[in-house]
């Protein structure tokens, strides 16, 4: 990558006898929305902090838009963040809490006046500089701490778990809004997130973390359609996992899989009993138990109204797959 | 039901309201040494006169207001990098060390003044130490001064001023910390804009819980002041016990009471604003 605005060499850290971050290299393009992503502990959260200066690496080193950040501290460095609990100060307006960071800087009382409203238009919250965080709803709470670190404009914007407070109708707006912002103001983001919906639908490209590691990077597509290892097949959506030889894996999504009653002219096709029947209203899930075989989920798109009782509980039904509908995996 | 809510009423009533329709009648009389008790009852602001036109009241009234300030101050910078520190401790260590900040209150508290003198005395151990290792060849003596004064007032309330600021200081949130930091505050305008700003309810907590008792403080200006610190604690005592002026110290005690509502009522109306705020 030429020119990448975040650098991570070999970077690790840990607390005590944990190994939180475990040499982690890492190349972050401008402009790009970088999703970290991974289970609870995986070192994600820990990550961020070491990019956003609030801990130390034991060892590597950190670059920033080409400057070398790895002993420099949070005040020091050109790297705004969102917290996950906000962290708005709750003896400020909202109009001080999104100026706080621009009078550290010293600027003018002009310059800050016209900066802090042009931060509050843009996250939608004109008329409320003068409420305080705690007369405002959990929505407009976020809105005040992504204006707060977004008016000072960082060359990187760190977001921890930015939706995660969030209830899930609102989530989804908030969740489109922000890339409208990310890709209107062209800044760089990186959110952390344990939801993998979020992170696939959100980023351009993401990292899957786990023990400390970083275990692949990619666009949501080349991590949801190529998973590296059979952890990122399972962690990212839903994966039948069957071994076709020693030490090697075939990963296969429930909706590559077509369900027929007669077998179907796929390359591959197995027979067996419809277990279980989940239907989620747009789609359907079978567990169907193979003749001999590990049970395995396939989907079916509700496309007709009137599709309900195809199958039954019970029902003798045939797999089929194409040849390449899978990922061969070694590990 | 009705009897619960009525007792702390009755003891007030009993305990606090009775004793001062007693001390206001008494400050009204007239001192009648002849009489057991020396007191004439009437309606004579003669004592009251007297408190404001002489200059020994006036001088112990200010003497006692710039004391009990002073060491205010003394105690809250000592108190609060202390309620700091307990604070940010790790949370099994902060039991241990907030009983170390009260520990003091296990011995008595007239003992523990007169361990001050032992140790200020011209023969007591301070000085004897300074003597003994050359440092200070002809030290001069504490015991007697303002500085005693201060000294023991700061030892006795400091627990006070700790206390409340560590209550607030425990309960802030710590990632507001990192916000700032994060934002370009370094660490001492970090402290200044939102450590200090959050924890002010325990300041003026803190502060009125020392300067209040403070400015009536008697026994410190008494054993450790000597006779030339003017405190109107002090000056109560005397023309209590000494002059038997009972009408006098009524006076005394009515306008120390008068004195101290005004910055009771100001912390009252911050403990409400605060409470509003969250």
């Amino acid at each position: 990558m030429s020119d990448p605005i975040v650098k991570l060499e070999g970077v690790s850290k840990r607390f005590g006898a944990v190994t939180a971050v475990a040499g982690v290299d890492l190349e972050i393009a401008r402009g790009e929305l970088f999703a970290l992503l991974g289970g609870s502990g995986c070192g994600k959260t820990t990550l961020l902090r070491l990019l956003a200066g609030f801990e130390t690496p034991d060892s590597g080193r950190i670059v920033i838009d080409g400057q070398d950040m790895t002993g420099v501290p949070a005040y020091l460095r050109p790297v705004n963040m969102m917290f996950q609990s906000y962290a708005l100060f709750p003896h400020l307006d909202v109009a001080g809490n999104v100026a706080y960071g621009l009078k550290r800087e010293g600027a003018g009382k002009a310059e800050i006046a016209e900066r802090v409203a042009e931060a509050l238009a843009l996250v939608k919250l004109e008329n409320l500089g003068a409420r305080r965080p705690s007369q405002l709803s959990g929505g407009q709470r976020q809105r005040v701490a992504l204006a707060r670190a977004l008016v000072k404009r960082p060359k990187l914007l760190l977001l921890d778990e930015p939706l995660a407070a969030l209830d899930r109708k609102l989530r989804e707006g908030t969740r489109f809004e922000m890339v409208r912002l990310q890709e209107q103001l062209g800044l760089t983001f990186v959110v952390v997130t344990h939801d993998q919906e979020e992170a696939m639908s959100m980023a351009s490209r993401l990292a899957v973390m786990k023990d400390g590691s970083i275990v692949q990077i990619g666009t949501p597509h080349e991590i949801y359609e190529r998973p590296a290892t059979r952890f990122v097949a399972d962690f990212i959506g839903v994966a039948n996992i069957l071994q076709t030889a020693p030490h090697q894996w075939l990963a296969l999504r429930p909706e590559k899989i077509v369900l027929a009653g007669s077998r179907p002219p796929t390359a591959h096709a197995a027979t067996g009993k419809v277990v279980d029947i989940a239907y989620e209203g747009d789609r359907s899930l079978f567990r169907v138990a193979i003749d001999n075989g590990p049970v395995m989920l396939v989907a079916t798109m509700n496309v007709a109204r009137n599709s309900d009782g195809a199958w039954r509980r019970g029902d003798t039904v045939w797999l089929g797959w194409a040849d390449d509908a899978g990922q061969v995996l070694d590990e | 039901m009705r009897l619960v809510i009525a007792l702390p009423f009755l003891w007030l009533g009993v305990f606090f309201l009775l004793p001062l329709v007693l001390v206001l009648g008494l400050s009204l009389g007239t001192n009648a040494p002849d009489l057991a008790p020396p007191v004439e009852l009437g309606v004579s602001f003669a004592s009251f006169r007297l408190l404001f036109t002489d200059d020994l009241y006036l001088a112990a009234w200010l003497s006692s207001l710039r004391i009990a300030a002073t060491s205010t101050l003394v105690t809250l910078l000592l108190g609060y990098p202390m309620a700091y520190a307990i604070a940010r401790a790790q949370p099994r260590r902060r039991p241990m060390l907030l009983m170390l900040v009260v520990l003091p209150f296990w011995t008595s508290f007239l003992i523990r003044v007169y361990a001050w003198m032992g140790l200020l005395a011209e023969n007591g151990i301070l000085n004897q130490v300074l003597r003994a290792t050359g440092l200070v060849a002809d030290p001069g003596t504490i015991l007697g001064t303002e500085w005693a004064v201060h000294l023991g007032i700061v030892y006795a309330y400091l627990p006070f001023m700790v206390l409340p600021l560590y209550v607030t200081l425990e309960k802030l949130d710590w990632s507001l910390l990192e916000a700032a930091s994060d934002l370009g505050a370094r660490p001492l305008a970090a402290f200044l804009t939102v450590t200090l700003p959050l924890s002010l309810p325990g300041i003026v907590a803190g502060c009125l819980l020392v300067f209040i008792p403070a400015v009536g403080e008697f026994v410190i200006p008494d054993l450790l002041g000597g006779t030339r610190t003017l405190m109107i604690g002090k000056v109560l005592w005397d023309e209590f016990f000494t002059n038997s002026d009972w009408p006098l110290a009524s006076a005394v005690a009515i306008c120390l009471l008068a004195l101290l509502v005004g910055p009771i009522l100001i912390f009252q109306r911050h403990q409400e604003r605060s409470l509003e705020r969250i």
